[in-house]
């Protein structure tokens, strides 16, 4: 090796690196690049087997997997509890969503049926299916880490897109309404 | 003292044995051993530093009680560790397998390693000699210079 590629190359390698952890920060300041987000392990397959009774009073169904098979048109999941900060920050826009007639579907994690009532009441109903998922069992089988968790299925009922955290109006514009209109 | 004492093993009592509540632990006590080392491998995803037999999360802890009737249903260690991976991807694996998403990962010390020992063996070229850069030796402009001073100084002193 030549004594200039032994200058130049850590010199290249360095830049790249600093390049590098600059895309990263910027992506934390911007919301794209979480380091603490994990991939989830069910992309581009069928959502797992579960069964969800409804939420007693709500007047919604429940969910289940048979819901979500080949649904013909993508459809949200979205994972929330009513003790929950951040799913009160989400919920605007799940009502958006619901309100430009995405097929929103909730499933109430670790959450009293009654604690649920009462949030739905306060700020509103998106989902059009809702079920009760009190031990947080089917949502372990989903590989939920926390909540809210909002899940992209697209018309063949494959899971296509996993946001862990709030959706905010960014998310919507930049993630969730272009990945809408491509799997419509 | 002896109150000292006691509160100093109270204080020091999160220090001893897990932070597992003992209504999970499996009656079995080779059981309860082998859950406890499958949880040991797993990540807790809500602390991400601390495996699900360390963590307090709620998460951790549901974990755990999963690990456990499995292990208590029969299931074998990698059957275990299976159904977790297959939910959580490998993120969830404390220790990561060798596929083709992590080769860069486990192969980085034995590269570096490497590298190191490379750049080691390569013979230290020294820079090549020419007149200017053996020392002692002048090049033309000094060797004139100086026989310009030697001159004049005798020159003058002659004088």
């Amino acid at each position: 090796m030549s004594r200039r590629a032994l200058l130049v190359l850590p010199a290249l390698a360095a830049g790249g690196a600093g390049l590098g952890f600059f895309a990263m920060l910027r992506g934390m300041g911007t919301g794209g690049y979480d380091p603490r987000g994990v991939p989830s392990a069910l992309l581009g397959k069928a959502p797992p087997e579960f069964q969800l009774p409804p939420l007693e009073g709500a007047g919604l169904p429940g969910l289940a997997l048979s819901d979500l098979r080949a649904p013909g048109r993508p459809v949200l999941v979205n994972f929330f509890a009513s003790w929950c900060v951040p799913c009160v920050i989400e919920h605007p826009q799940l009502m958006r969503l619901s309100r430009d007639g995405v097929p929103v579907f909730g499933v109430g994690y670790k959450d009293q049926p009654a604690d649920s009532r009462r949030f739905l009441e306060r700020h509103g109903n998106p989902y059009a299916r809702l079920g009760v998922d009190l031990p947080g069992r089917a949502a372990i089988d989903w590989g939920l880490y926390g909540v809210p968790e909002t899940y992209l299925i697209d018309r063949g009922g494959i899971i296509r897109w996993r946001w862990a955290g709030p959706m905010t109006e960014d998310t919507l514009r930049a993630e969730l309404v272009p990945l809408l209109r491509r799997h419509a | 003292m002896i109150r000292v004492l006691a509160l100093l093993l109270a204080l020091a009592g999160p220090a001893f044995g897990a932070v597992g509540d003992p209504a999970l632990q499996l009656p079995d006590a080779a059981q309860e051993e082998r859950a406890r080392g499958i949880g040991r491998e797993l990540r807790c995803l809500v602390c991400q530093n601390q495996s699900i037999e360390d963590s307090d999360a709620d998460l951790a802890r549901d974990l755990r009680r999963i690990v456990r009737e499995q292990v208590s249903a029969g299931r074998s260690d990698a059957e275990v560790v299976g159904f977790v991976h297959r939910r959580y991807g490998d993120f969830v694996l404390l220790r990561p397998r060798f596929s083709a998403a992590t080769a860069l990962l486990w192969a980085t010390p034995a590269v570096a390693l490497l590298a190191g020992g490379l750049r080691r063996r390569a013979p230290r070229r020294r820079p090549a000699a020419s007149a200017a850069s053996v020392p002692g030796a002048l090049t033309e402009a000094e060797r004139a210079r100086l026989a310009r001073l030697e001159g004049g100084a005798g020159g003058d002193r002659a004088a």
